[in-house]
């Protein structure tokens, strides 16, 4: 029996996990359009290869995985895209990102899929590739794309996470009850991947023992090739939030994954048993990740369950299906209640990590009560699983103090809300939490661009200041060139005048004619030289003065405000003929409305201009 | 439909101690086996105290909030006054005159408290602060407790004891020195002579008449706390150890010079009030639950220290106001190891030093 | 020497604070010497500080030459790029209160980066010359575009553009930018009012 460790804190929330096991997995009517995000994970959003209009069979890949940290997306359903475009995300912040839209044509006809009917035959690589074509991400909550955890090199153990701590979702319960030879095979598929594996181990909860019996079942009945490794099941007792990765890490190895890093830095890779379970379909079958089971669950619903839902089907279909009753609920949560998000548009889609959505009633889950003061009774950091001082870091959040919230490691935190579901003064923790590291992450962006911007301006400063300094270099050598071709003409000049001297001395007599010349032709030189530096001078002059003239100034000031007006006037041509082409040529709405924006803009250029001209006449 | 957004958790606990009220409600309600010893040996003195106390408390702080524009009722609804109310009330001695509680409610609830910003924002204990304030100007009105109802006096009249809160008669014939006074006056007597002889120790086996039961009230009320897990067990264990083991080392064999046994410590004076109800105030004491052991024991400490070498018989509260000048220090230390962290780190940690 | 220090009182005090003196300055010496702080120059501290935008509205050339304008004594609400926040840190660093920007300098705005319509560029390089980090691509007489992850958003291209065709847009927002805001007060800080409309509702 293995030694079950502990890790610290946690709490015991009323687990509410009956009102969806009742039923199996159904399944609900297609909807009238799917909206799949580009990007569901951390990471790079695909790039779509389908266009508008285009029809896509089922489990055609509609976008492909951009980079590393991507994955692909296939068509959940046959039909025809109908647009490629912003559609609000399933996500805490609201936003839109860009999603493809497709209408199911009713057909549901699958594409033709590579099955592989001797799994154990292929390689690490082949494996890999095959889960990352079929476009797999966490289906456990944070939907961090598969492959990319199985590139891990010195893998000793991995972990299956059966957990799932959080009160309402029973999604990883269902499937286990369903499908527990489908996810042992996956284990088993998943652990070739890794050359130096030790140990295969299942995390789950002692509240499902339905799950922990069908695991049992199918782990007896599991054909023993002698040459796989055995598959351990250890039963973790109920405590909150014992499903996090690092907690159950911890409770399984009694090992912690060191501060920022991953756990692949001790060695272990853990994934969610529904991940397991369509990365061996992946395998097998050939099937790429377009469904996935949610539990849908709260009061305000008529009907409480697990459901196959299509990716992309709008959350407001799946609740209407369900019989939502909006008057008795004030909130859409997507995953549990204690780390999942509220959404305000229900028209967001069911992404690869939904595993719940929950619509519970106002009795149900109440709306916090009035946050009162931090007395500082530390409940909180005794039902904190990372050991962290919450109500420290609620101080220093609240002060936006960066260096003591790093101080206090508050980038340890989980964000499971332990702290918050404990605190008696109903202090939303988490969203301070959230928000402090979000602004120190925003500080810390706008630090690198500033040192970026730093360096290339003083590299621009720089090289400026080299250019001066050659222009400059240029300049004396040119100078000096010049005075040393000044002092060789003037010792040839004295060379010559000596010279000169010499034979007028010698011919003083006899050839005065010649020697007045001479002279004459010398200072007849000088005085063009001189006649031309004057002239330089006097223009030089000229200039500086016309510069300083007001009327010639006033008259040029004219000239460049004409000019201006004539260039403002062309480009109001330009901008309003380019506004009608677009308008012919039927361009989008955005387009026209910065266009006559643009036109807009430079009648009002032209106004100013032709103001300034008035003024200035 | 409106949807909100707020941030999760969506959920919250529902235990028995699910709220701020709630638990200064459970602190409320565990002072009473203390109240009621200490008005079974001291009479209605104790109750009287608590009804001032809780009408000029609960007075300063809805004024106080009215000044700070604040919800008056939102805020009364903490039931933090009325625990600061009833702290100082029985900390007072019984049959105090009226002004001393007024005066004390004053400096605990508008100086101690609101000046500082209100709950949870104060550095100091605000019912040991108003206490302190009385203690140090008005030291003989808050040294004079009743003699024990036991020794055979019975208890004031009621109409006696509104005299001596609202027009101030004297009680001079009614008081007598506490244990803690006879043991740090005692000249030549060994610890068991002075037992036998003493007044303040007629019908005590460990540590005087009436201070004993009164000290096993709160011990009981403290000990339901910790059941009900309002604060754990570290502070309080912390100064009780302290307090039981330094006079081990200078019981001196019960001489003349003895300071006093081990468990005459634990049960005199405010000791176990302080030990459950004051220093396990979460405002002002430390952090992390090293921190508030040490911060128990050094109040453990420090109560032994004044006690015997001080100018004052108790000191639980000068103990309490100096530990929480100590208690940011005592939790830059004290951060617990962060999962994920080979060790423990100084809250002082320089952002390069990592 | 003894006798004579006995004898004189005077003496001897003045040797003792001259014995004390001698020490302690010694101590004090060592010590400046032995744990003498290796800190940055005001001016780096101040500059790491400022955004970096170089975009002179201080009306100085660039952050740098301001950063060394504040250790002259100007005033640190000069920065609407930084904003309050920038001033808040100057004010921290300095120690000293944290004044409101000064709108004479401009008004704190959202983060914009430049965008030339290279469709309207006729490539007259102006742009390139202005912009104080280099963010501009482009050559004489050919199309110029704006290294949008380099552009500090300073504003300082769009005026010499002959043509008019350098756009400040605003930065979007993306999915990975956006964090949770602090709880707003006016959300959390509870009102009788409210408490009695709960009150009576329940």
């Amino acid at each position: 029996m293995r030694k079950i460790f502990d890790f610290h804190g946690g709490i015991h929330p009323p687990e509410n996990k009956h009102q969806s096991t009742q039923g199996g997995i159904e399944s609900i009517a297609l909807p009238k359009e799917l909206i799949i995000p580009l990007n569901q994970h951390v990471g790079a959003a695909a790039d779509p290869v389908v266009e508008t209009g285009q029809h896509v069979l089922k489990g055609q890949l509609i976008a492909e995985a951009h980079g590393f940290v991507s994955a692909n997306i296939h068509a959940p359903t046959s039909g025809h895209i109908r647009a490629i475009e912003l559609r609000t995300a399933n996500h805490a912040s609201g936003m839109a990102v860009l999603s493809i839209v497709l209408e199911p044509d009713g057909e549901d006809r699958w594409i033709e899929l590579e099955s592989c009917d001797q799994p154990e035959t292929l390689d690490a690589q082949a494996i890999i590739a095959k889960v990352r074509a079929a476009g797999l991400a966490g289906m456990g909550g944070a939907g961090f794309p598969t492959s990319v955890k199985l590139g891990g090199k010195d893998i000793q153990t991995l972990i299956l996470n059966a957990a799932e701590c959080e009160p309402y979702i029973t999604a990883d319960d269902i499937l286990l009850r369903h499908y527990a030879a489908e996810v042992l095979a996956g284990a088993q598929l998943l652990a070739r991947v890794f050359p130096r594996l030790e140990s295969i181990l299942i995390g789950i909860e002692d509240n499902k023992p339905e799950a922990i019996a069908s695991l049992e079942h199918a782990l007896a009945a599991q054909p023993n090739t002698g040459n796989t490794l055995a598959i351990e099941i250890v039963v973790v007792p109920t405590k909150y939030p014992s499903g996090g990765e690092k907690q159950l890490i911890q409770l399984l190895t009694g090992k912690e994954v060191p501060s920022g890093k991953i756990p692949a830095a001790i060695g272990i890779v853990m994934q969610n048993v529904a991940t397991a379970r369509a990365a061996w379909r992946a395998v097998r079958y050939g099937e790429p990740l377009i469904s996935r089971i949610t539990t849908v669950v709260g009061k305000a619903l008529k009907k409480q369950g697990n459901i196959e839902v299509l990716i992309g089907t709008p959350i407001a279909h799946v609740l209407s299906e369900r019989g939502f009753r909006e008057t008795e609920s004030e909130r859409v949560v997507v995953g549990g209640p204690m780390m999942g998000w509220a959404i305000e548009d229900t028209l967001a889609p069911v992404v690869k990590a939904t595993n719940c959505l929950l619509l519970p009633s106002k009795e149900e889950l109440p709306a916090a009560p009035p946050e009162q003061a931090c007395i500082r009774c530390g409940l909180c950091a005794e039902a904190c699983p990372a050991e962290l001082l919450p109500q420290q870091l609620y101080w220093y959040a609240r002060a936006e103090d960066q260096e003591k919230l790093r101080a206090y490691n508050i980038f340890d935190c989980i964000e499971c809300g332990a702290c918050s579901y404990v605190c008696p003064s109903s202090i939303p923790l988490v969203q301070y939490y959230r928000a402090a590291k979000g602004t120190i992450r925003q500080a810390e962006k706008d630090k690198r661009k500033s040192d970026q911007a730093r360096l290339r301006f003083e590299a621009r400063q720089e090289r400026i200041a080299k250019a001066e300094a050659e222009k400059e270099a240029k300049r004396l050598e040119r100078k000096k060139a010049a005075e040393e071709a000044k002092r060789k003409l003037a010792e040839k000049q004295a060379a010559e005048k000596s010279a000169s001297a010499y034979s007028a001395t010698e011919s003083a007599k006899d050839s005065t004619k010649d020697s007045a010349k001479k002279d004459a032709g010398e200072p007849d030189m000088k005085a063009i030289k001189s006649e031309m530096v004057k002239e330089a001078l006097a223009a030089a002059a000229a200039k500086k003065s016309a510069q300083q003239d007001d009327s010639s100034e006033a008259e040029k000031e004219l000239k460049r405000l004409q000019r201006g007006l004539s260039s403002a006037e062309s480009r109001l041509e330009r901008a309003r003929a380019t506004l009608l082409k677009n308008q012919e040529e039927g361009a989008d709405a955005t387009r026209l409305d910065t266009l006559a924006a643009r036109v807009k803009e430079a009648e009002q250029k032209v106004n100013d201009a032709r103001k300034k001209l008035e003024a200035a006449q | 439909m409106s949807l909100m957004r707020p941030s999760s958790p969506h959920t919250h606990s529902a235990s028995s101690i699910s709220s701020t009220s709630s638990v200064m409600r459970t602190v409320v309600l565990a002072t009473l086996p203390g109240l009621i010893a200490l008005t079974h040996f001291f009479g209605v003195g104790s109750i009287l105290n608590l009804l001032l106390a809780i009408i000029f408390c609960l007075g300063f702080e809805t004024l106080a909030l009215k000044l700070r524009k604040k919800p008056v009722l939102f805020y009364l609804g903490d039931y933090s006054a009325l625990v600061t109310a009833i702290l100082l009330a029985l900390a007072v001695p019984p049959y105090a005159p009226w002004w001393l509680i007024a005066t004390g409610s004053f400096f605990a609830i508008v100086v101690a408290k609101h000046l500082y910003g209100g709950l949870g924002f104060n550095p100091f204990n605000p019912a040991m602060v108003g206490y302190v304030v009385l203690l140090i100007s008005f030291p003989v009105e808050m040294t004079q407790w009743r003699i024990p109802a036991i020794e055979g006096l019975g208890y004031l009249p009621l109409l006696d004891s509104l005299n001596a809160i609202f027009a101030g008669a004297h009680l001079d014939g009614f008081t007598s020195a506490t244990p803690l006074d006879a043991i740090k006056h005692n000249q030549g007597l060994t610890v068991e002579d002075l037992y036998a002889t003493h007044s303040a120790f007629q019908s005590a086996k460990i540590a005087g008449t009436g201070w004993e039961w009164v000290n096993i009230g709160f011990l009981v009320g403290g000990l339901y706390l910790l059941y009900q897990k309002v604060f754990t067990w570290h502070a309080p264990v912390g100064m009780l150890a302290a307090l039981f083991i330094l006079p081990v080392f200078f019981y001196d064999g019960g001489s003349s010079a003895s300071a006093g046994s081990p468990f005459f410590h634990l049960f005199s004076g405010a000791t176990m009030l302080g030990a459950f109800f004051i220093i396990t105030d979460p405002v002002t004491s430390a952090t992390s639950t090293l921190g508030r052991l040490i911060y128990g024991a050094a109040i453990g400490a420090l109560v032994f220290i004044i006690r015997v070498w001080g100018n004052y018989p108790d000191a639980v509260a000068f103990a309490v106001l100096l530990m929480n000048f100590a208690a940011p220090f005592i939790d830059y230390y004290t951060v617990p190891r962060t999962y994920g962290h080979e060790r423990a780190q100084s809250a002082l940690r320089k952002e390069d030093e990592h | 020497m003894i006798d004579i220090l006995l004898q004189h009182p005077f003496i001897s005090a003045l040797v003792a604070l001259g014995l004390l003196a001698g020490t302690f300055g010694a101590v004090l010496g060592f010590a400046s010497v032995k744990f003498k702080v290796e800190g940055d120059p005001l001016v780096d501290q101040i500059d790491e500080l400022l955004p970096q935008t170089q975009c002179g509205q201080c009306g100085h050339p660039g952050c740098r030459p301001y950063a060394q304008g504040i250790v002259n004594g100007e005033a640190i609400n000069k920065c609407p790029p930084g904003g309050q926040a920038t001033i808040n840190a100057l004010a921290d660093l300095l120690d000293v209160e944290a004044p409101s920007l000064d709108e004479e300098h401009g008004q704190e705005d959202i983060k914009k980066v430049a965008f030339i319509r290279e469709d309207e560029c006729i490539g007259c390089t102006k742009c390139i010359q202005a912009c104080p980090v280099d963010a501009i691509l482009g050559a004489a007489k050919q199309m110029h575009t704006v290294i949008a992850a380099e552009c500090t958003g300073c504003d300082l291209c769009v005026e010499p553009c002959p043509v008019d065709c350098i756009d400040m847009i605003p930065v979007e927002s993306t999915l990975s930018d956006w964090h949770w805001e602090l709880p707003n007060p006016a959300q959390i800080i509870a009102t009788d009012r409210q408490n009695q409309e709960e009150s009576q509702a329940a």
